[in-house]
């Protein structure tokens, strides 16, 4: 059966008979990496998505024109996706009772009284 | 006083490559190989046709030239002096690829040279597109790495792909047959004949680092005539295709 497509992409996935073992050639399986974009010298590099590559150097030339094209930027980073250590979805009960300890928010501390005070006494 | 003629020679035929290397590459977009690939070749492309249109404004603007629009899109195709190289159909990703390689290293030496060109426009329109420049050719430089490293089958087909353009990508440096002294002369470039080996000793380095062998220098023949108003039987059908809504209304205003 034929599958020829307008999209070469289609093409190129040689589609046979559904069932057949795909294999895949090396230099076909691409990572994700993550993008991060750095709006100003010394402001933070903030996540703004990911592209897929072959290796870092192409990620970084991807992500420039996804990412860099329009809004300011004078920088970005790109970190493989699998490089990246995260929780498990069914962990997340460990961070459950954050809100009732608001005694941990830095807003607890009263420390604007004390720098009036500092000031006052100069 | 600037010598016109010469200077609208030299003006002319960077414009000229740019907007057909960019209506080329052009072609690709909704095709490319990726999506990511897709978006960063198209945007390429635009950046191309804004080459072409500052270069064109130039023409208009100092040198009493027509109208940018107008001289993009309705001249002749004996008019335009565009390489062959620029003219060819796109083929594979692997010829299109080291087209943009050989063509944006090309480019970049052209533009480094007139940071230092007596005529102003040329000058600062160097350091306008320097850092797009630089983009694309890193661009190309990454793709011509990971092509050449990625097996047997894929650096053997960028090595064809050199094999194939070389003579080609040597045409971009055809010198004018009239105004090459005056254009040297007056300090607006360096001439072809030197950019040429600026631009043999950036590529070598690089293809030596992919791995890929510069066929012998001497044994290059360079494919000359673009510049001389003589082209492939690629352009018409480009030109053709390229000022098809222009011509429905050429006095539209958009």
């Amino acid at each position: 059966m034929s599958n020829d497509s307008l999209d070469p992409r289609v093409n190129r996935l040689k589609l046979g008979e559904a069932g057949e073992v795909v294999k895949v050639e090396e230099g076909e399986n691409w990572n994700v990496y993550e993008v991060f974009h750095q709006e100003k010298r010394g402001a933070h590099h903030e996540h703004v998505g990911c592209v897929h590559a072959p290796d870092p150097q192409l990620a970084l030339v991807f992500a420039k024109e996804q990412f860099a094209r329009r809004k300011r930027c004078v920088n970005l980073w790109v970190v493989k996706s699998a490089d990246i250590l995260a929780f498990d979805v069914e962990d997340e009960d460990m961070f459950a009772n954050n809100l009732e300890k608001t005694y941990r928010d830095a807003s607890g501390f009263k420390v604007m009284e004390k720098i009036n005070k500092f000031k006052q006494s100069k | 006083m600037m010598n016109n003629a010469a200077l609208t020679d030299l003006i002319i035929k960077m414009a000229d490559d740019e907007l057909i290397q960019g209506h080329r590459n052009s072609e690709w977009t909704g095709l490319g190989p990726v999506m990511e690939e897709d978006i960063a070749f198209s945007s390429m492309a635009q950046d191309k046709i804004g080459h072409a249109w500052a270069l064109y404004r130039i023409f208009h603007e100092d040198l009493g030239g027509a109208n940018p629009d107008t001289f993009a899109f309705l001249r002749p195709e004996k008019e335009f002096k565009s390489s062959h190289l620029v003219e060819m159909p796109n083929g594979e990703y692997d010829f299109s690829l080291m087209r943009h390689f050989l063509f944006d290293q090309a480019e970049t030496v052209r533009y480094e040279s007139l940071q230092e060109s007596s005529f102003e426009p040329l000058r600062l329109l160097s350091n306008k597109v320097k850092g797009e420049l630089k983009y694309h050719t890193l661009h190309a430089n990454a793709w011509i790495m990971q092509l050449s490293r990625a097996g047997e089958e894929s650096h053997q087909r960028m090595q064809q792909a050199l094999n194939d353009t070389i003579a080609l990508a040597a045409g971009i440096f055809e010198p004018s047959a009239v105004h090459e002294d005056a254009l040297i002369g007056e300090k607006i470039y360096p001439g072809e004949t030197e950019l040429y080996h600026r631009w043999l000793d950036r590529i070598y380095p690089l293809l030596v680092k992919a791995s890929l062998n510069l066929p012998e220098v001497a044994a290059i023949v360079p494919v000359y005539g673009g510049r001389q108003g003589i082209h492939t039987t690629y352009l018409q059908p480009l030109l053709k295709e390229m000022s098809e809504v222009f011509n429905l209304d050429t006095e539209a205003s958009w």
